[in-house]
């Protein structure tokens, strides 16, 4: 246990980001606060990715004209994440454009209080 | 040669979409005709490059001369060429009633085109990231395309959708980083031999393929995953909800086609067997209850909505089970469940249009009103129920072929009894159709007095509309005669697909 905290903590970093945006996701009945959840959630994914790029003395992927240098980290998961950062950030601007949608059409970026208001139109 | 071509099957409606903001800028006639002129080009070009795969045998282009398995690799072969052309024909056909829908100006038709470029993108990728990507794009201008009917109910569907959608692609990156982190590569044909070497039995690819799957089942709207659909359908402006009934499913169906074939492959299924069986039970419990949600509503987009939950069912039912008949079952039913859908929701919009008719209730006595529109509609409901010989009943048959040669009777049996579901709720529209007498809105809207009847006439339904759904129905049938055409068009394609 002591020996999976030292050596793979970023990993239970994950985990946590992981679960807590799914539960703010799910339990949170305030739109913003649900999207703040998705990033959370997102975040969870890109470390995860990060993690499983590290490795101990890794020297960055430049190679010198005469070789050698290594061992090299691979440049790939951290190339993937930044354009999937790129796609989290475009997706959480469309999201807040609908919420501001939702409110000027029903004044209130609450779930069950928009439930009700939908319930009478 | 014409491998050199593949990456403009993406580029092209990419280039077109920012051409469209630019032609928004100049007048407001601008965008339609850019998006039309574009999507001709996207036809042409997908209809040529099909053909050639289908005949020649795969295309395949590294991007920006990186070569596989380093760089993305975009591959076009049969089955590929199959759904590419089938997004841009259905994209083309549907634009036809968005210009008289015409919801929002340049950025709609901006949205358009980039939605068929997310679709073309995961189309014809051969790389799992880059999968990510587009699934991404296309998930984006879904979204802003779902909000363009301009109400409040449709941002409320729309966000609902894009936290689904965004939950969907971000489990689906997840099974790709487990992928990536078990062998290092994202190359879909390197994935399959470099996963085999890991062993199917590694807690890393069991995690990969379980995250991959969910991901993509939500995005095709799998029962219990199904919930965004519904709404997302019937709160979109109509030819938007015949766009995306028509496309984004489908597409993302075929993905876990892809997926599950050329980079699990079969053998995964052989070595674990309790996937296949997960997901074979996933796949009729959503055929099933899709089915029974479908009977339970009284409005009919919402009806064809879950319908379609049931019909993607079949389609994975039929990947799932792997036979060569299952599997070529699953890929015509695909395509045809597209176009009967499709034409369906533009059927439903236009009476819509028309009437103000949207329940079932609603939509009695239509056929003697306006008997084309109703026949042509009947016929497309007739056809997805899967009365030979139509395309509905081709894809089904193979499918249910395909259970039997496999010996999952039970299964079999889900196939034929979905076919009696599929009656219950269309048979009541259609006997609401053509036996009820005239509903309210009906009578209003063909009778309006007797000064409507000197002034020429009960309201007509636009020949452009007319064209569509009947052209979507004589589509159908037609295909259902093509099908062994196709089935010897496919053979290599179904060869690769199904080699260990």
């Amino acid at each position: 246990m002591i020996d999976l905290i030292a050596t793979k903590h970023t990993y239970l970093v994950v985990v946590a980001l992981l679960a807590i945006g799914a539960y703010v996701m799910i339990e949170s009945d305030n739109f913003v606060k649900k999207i703040i959840g998705l990033n959370l959630f997102q975040t969870g994914i890109f470390v995860f990715f990060i993690s499983a790029a590290f490795l101990t003395d890794g020297a960055s992927p430049v190679v010198q004209s005469g070789g050698g240098g290594g061992p090299f980290v691979s440049p790939l998961p951290h190339v993937l994440i930044l354009t999937a950062i790129v796609v989290g950030v475009s997706l959480t601007a469309v999201a807040l454009g609908l919420v501001v949608r939702i409110y000027e059409s029903y004044g209130t970026i609450n779930e069950d209080t928009l439930e009700e208001v939908l319930a009478n139109d | 040669m014409t491998d050199a071509f593949v990456p403009l099957l993406v580029a092209v409606p990419l280039l077109g979409a920012v051409l469209a903001v630019a032609a928004g800028l100049v007048s407001e006639r601008g965008p339609p005709a850019i998006t039309a002129a574009v999507l001709v080009v996207q036809t042409a070009l997908a209809g040529w490059l099909g053909s050639q795969a289908l005949l020649h045998g795969e295309l395949s282009n590294g991007v920006g001369g990186f070569v596989a398995p380093y760089g993305i690799e975009l591959v076009v072969d049969g089955l590929s060429a199959v759904v590419v052309a089938l997004v841009a024909v259905v994209s083309l056909a549907v634009l036809g009633y968005a210009v008289r829908d015409d919801p929002g100006g340049t950025a709609f038709y901006t949205e358009y085109l980039l939605l068929v470029t997310g679709l073309s993108g995961m189309s014809v990728t051969g790389d799992v990231f880059n999968l990510y990507v587009f699934l991404e794009i296309s998930g984006l201008a879904t979204y802003a395309l779902v909000a363009s009917a301009g109400t409040g109910r449709s941002a409320v569907s729309a966000l609902k959708y894009l936290l689904f959608g965004t939950v969907a692609a971000s489990l689906y990156l997840l099974g790709v980083g487990y992928a990536l982190v078990a062998t290092g590569t994202l190359n879909m044909a390197d994935l399959a031999v470099e996963l085999a070497n890991v062993g199917y039995d590694s807690p890393l690819v069991l995690a990969s393929f379980g995250f991959v799957v969910v991901g993509l089942a939500t995005k095709t709207a799998l029962f219990p995953l199904h919930t965004w659909q519904p709404d997302a359908y019937n709160d979109s402006p109509d030819s938007v909800s015949a766009l995306i009934s028509a496309l984004v499913s489908t597409v993302a169906a075929y993905a876990l086609l892809r997926i599950v074939y050329t980079v699990y492959t079969p053998a995964f299924f052989d070595a674990v067997s309790v996937a296949r069986d997960a997901i074979v039970v996933f796949a009729c419990l959503s055929i099933v209850v899709g089915s029974v949600l479908a009977v339970a509503q009284s409005e009919v987009k919402r009806m064809l909505a879950y319908s379609s939950v049931s019909q993607y069912g079949l389609v994975v039912v039929g990947l799932a089970i792997g036979t060569r008949a299952a599997l070529f079952g699953a890929i015509v039913h695909l395509v045809g469940h597209a176009i009967m859908k499709g034409g369906l929701f533009v059927a439903a919009g236009t009476i819509d249009d028309l009437t103000g008719a949207t329940t079932v209730e609603e939509y009695a006595g239509l056929a003697d009103r306006f008997p084309v529109l109703g026949g042509a509609s009947a016929a497309l409901m007739l056809a997805m129920v899967g009365v030979p010989p139509a395309v509905g009943f081709a894809g089904k048959w193979y499918i249910a072929l395909g259970a039997v040669r496999a010996g999952t009777w039970p299964v079999a049996i889900v196939i034929f009894a979905s076919t009696l579901l599929t009656l219950a709720y269309f048979a009541i529209l259609v006997e609401r159709m053509f036996v009820a007498p005239a509903s309210a809105s009906v009578r209003a809207a063909t009778d309006g007095g007797a000064e409507s009847e000197r002034l020429g006439g009960p309201a007509a339904p636009p020949r452009s509309l007319l064209a569509l759904v009947v052209g979507a129905a004589v589509v159908a049938v037609v295909l259902g005669f093509a099908v062994t055409g196709l089935e010897t068009a496919l053979e290599p394609t179904l060869d690769t697909l199904l080699s260990p």
